[in-house]
């Protein structure tokens, strides 16, 4: 009987198994291996040990994609997680037509992909675009966002913005566990709002910060669609994964696209783990 | 009895003020969440000479269906949202029934070198796509299996890593009791999965039903790289080969073809809202 009971269960999870060997550890042996070569698609691979790893890191472009990204992660990711949380904080006060706020502030989160992408290219249009005709009506001239150089970033983080919501509906869950006694004790010691927020509630959702922090990295460095529809002047708008794509899919360069694969991993788990250690000093733990 | 204290008349005013900031800021914020959606649809009903009004006009003075009929024209979006309907179907029944199947043998039974499995289930949900996704490509194109939905939806099949995690999770508040009496009873394993496992998690397989069928219609990096024929293109693409096509922007018609890329997800975030959130509760991120 027990042993039948563990056969059934191997068997329920046998077809992840399966998957695991053939979607993941024979494409992650196949990369290792590919990282090494030259290959172009067509014909045949040469070993070529690590020179794919030597040429990106002489490559100028690899550090302009990775600039163009670290650049956007270091804004991006703040901007994000303070809006989220503000736009939490408010939408988790149990007053009249909440609920219709909630649902619009989380639709740009739902709704992403091209359509999205070629709505903000038309919004960001220097001549006839929304933004510049609404900084026209009180006499400001607007730059030329995805065509000036110095504005493509802020096009990217108006973007980023408009679609933090993603992180609200989290938020949004930690705030109904926070137990209210600490509010009702806070005001008794004569606390005012914003000091119950700042010592209370921030504190309380540090696990979700922390979460969405990781979350953040992990998305801005794997960012694709949106700068794959924009674009951007020069190669202010070129993201380490639009170079990734590139060299793969344009270029067929398999063995040096795959090197950007590794060391896009690489710095992703190094980020993650960094985060990680750091989770000790300001990462909330019920006890 | 009721108590009631009465106010005094300055906290009274001040409350009234509090209100008023709160839904100002509150439709402040809408507003500017809404502000995307309402111009892609204000310019994409709008005549030619409107659209690059100065100043802008904020509503068509008159409504055409131009647009709508050019965008059709450039790209068969119907026949690529049938596309993409079709593949997001394909898989959604693999992902949600099999990841179903798969976290059922991972909370209901023992088995040897189940922690480790599971351990390797977390770990694959932290590697990045992008690692195999070049070696994966190539695999499928030595298949010949490229320029189909095949590479897109087999893997389904295996399960998704998340939704196992998501539906364990989901799976453990369940009592013992149930099927222990099913057992007693005489039904087999499978049975009770699909007797009592599958109907009492019906909440939780419709919210993983959405985020899979999101995930697909969004999705533009792989569908980009596997599919090649017009003829199944699917929303993503149709959109983007509309974007980047060269010579004078149409901005009108993309308008249009954005916004009927964008009705199916905004009716289902209108209808099915609730299972975002109750999925959000259920995957219990509260620290």
């Amino acid at each position: 009987m027990d042993k039948k009971k563990r056969r059934a269960g191997f068997l329920f999870v046998l077809p992840w198994i399966i998957g695991i060997l053939l979607f993941t550890l024979i494409p992650m042996i196949a990369a290792l291996y590919i990282g090494f070569t030259d290959w172009t698609i067509i014909g045949n691979a040469k070993f070529i040990g690590l020179k794919n790893y030597q040429d990106i890191f002489k490559n100028e472009d690899f550090y302009q994609a990775l600039w163009v990204t670290v650049r956007y992660a270091i804004f991006a990711i703040p901007l994000t997680i303070i809006t989220s949380l503000v736009i939490s904080i408010f939408l988790s006060k149990n007053r009249k037509g909440v609920g219709i706020y909630r649902v619009i502030y989380y639709m740009p989160a739902i709704v992403s992909g091209v359509a999205v992408a070629i709505v903000f290219k038309w919004i960001l249009d220097p001549t006839n675009g929304l933004l510049n005709s609404i900084l026209a009506i009180f006499k400001i001239k607007g730059p030329d966002w995805l065509y000036d150089a110095n504005w493509v970033l802020p096009s990217y983080l108006i973007m980023a913005v408009w679609g933090a919501g993603g992180g609200i509906l989290t938020y949004l869950a930690a705030l109904k566990d926070v137990p209210q006694d600490l509010y009702e004790s806070a005001s008794i010691d004569g606390a005012n709002n914003l000091q119950k927020i700042w010592h209370i509630t921030i504190p309380m959702l540090t696990p979700i910060i922390f979460y969405n922090l990781v979350i953040g990295i992990i998305s801005a460095f794997r960012k694709f669609t949106d700068a794959y529809v924009l674009g951007g002047i020069g190669k202010e708008g070129n993201f380490y994964m639009i170079y990734l794509y590139d060299r793969a899919f344009s270029q067929y360069e398999m063995g040096y696209a795959t090197a950007l694969a590794w060391i896009l991993f690489a710095i992703i788990l190094a980020l993650t783990l960094i985060v990680n250690i750091t989770k000790k000093y300001w990462v909330f733990k019920a006890e | 009895m009721e108590i009631t204290l009465k106010k005094p008349k300055n906290i009274k005013t001040k409350n009234i003020i509090i209100t008023i900031v709160y839904y100002f800021f509150l439709s402040v914020g809408a507003l500017a969440m809404l502000l995307p959606f309402f111009w892609m649809l204000s310019t994409s009903f709008k005549f030619e000479n409107e659209i690059f009004a100065v100043p802008i006009k904020w509503f068509p003075s008159k409504l055409t269906n131009f647009n709508f009929k050019r965008a059709l024209e450039v790209q068969p979006l119907f026949l690529q949202m049938a596309n993409t309907f079709l593949l997001a179907l394909l898989k959604i029944v693999g992902e949600v029934f099999v990841s179903a199947l798969i976290a059922f043998g991972f909370s209901r039974f023992e088995f040897k070198g189940k922690n480790v499995l599971f351990m390797i289930l977390l770990a694959t949900m932290m590697l990045p796509y992008e690692v195999t996704m070049i070696p994966s490509f190539i695999i499928w194109t030595k298949l010949g299996l490229t320029d189909s939905y095949v590479p897109l939806a087999l893997p389904a099949y295996f399960g998704s890593a998340t939704f196992i995690f998501f539906l364990k999770m989901y799976f453990e508040t369940f009592p013992k009791d149930y099927e222990e009496s099913a057992i007693i009873d005489g039904a087999n394993y499978f049975t009770i999965f699909t007797r009592i496992f599958i109907p009492l998690a019906k909440p939780a397989l419709i919210t993983i039903s959405l985020w899979s069928f999101m995930g697909t219609w969004n999705d533009l990096l792989g569908q980009l790289i596997y599919i090649n024929s017009e003829s199944k293109y699917t929303i993503q693409l149709g959109l983007s080969t509309f974007s980047s096509m060269t010579g004078e922007v149409l901005w009108g018609p993309l308008m249009a073809a954005s916004a009927i890329g964008l009705v199916p997800v905004i009716f289902i975030l209108l209808f099915a809202q609730r299972y975002f959130v109750e999925g959000v509760k259920m995957t219990g991120i509260k620290g």
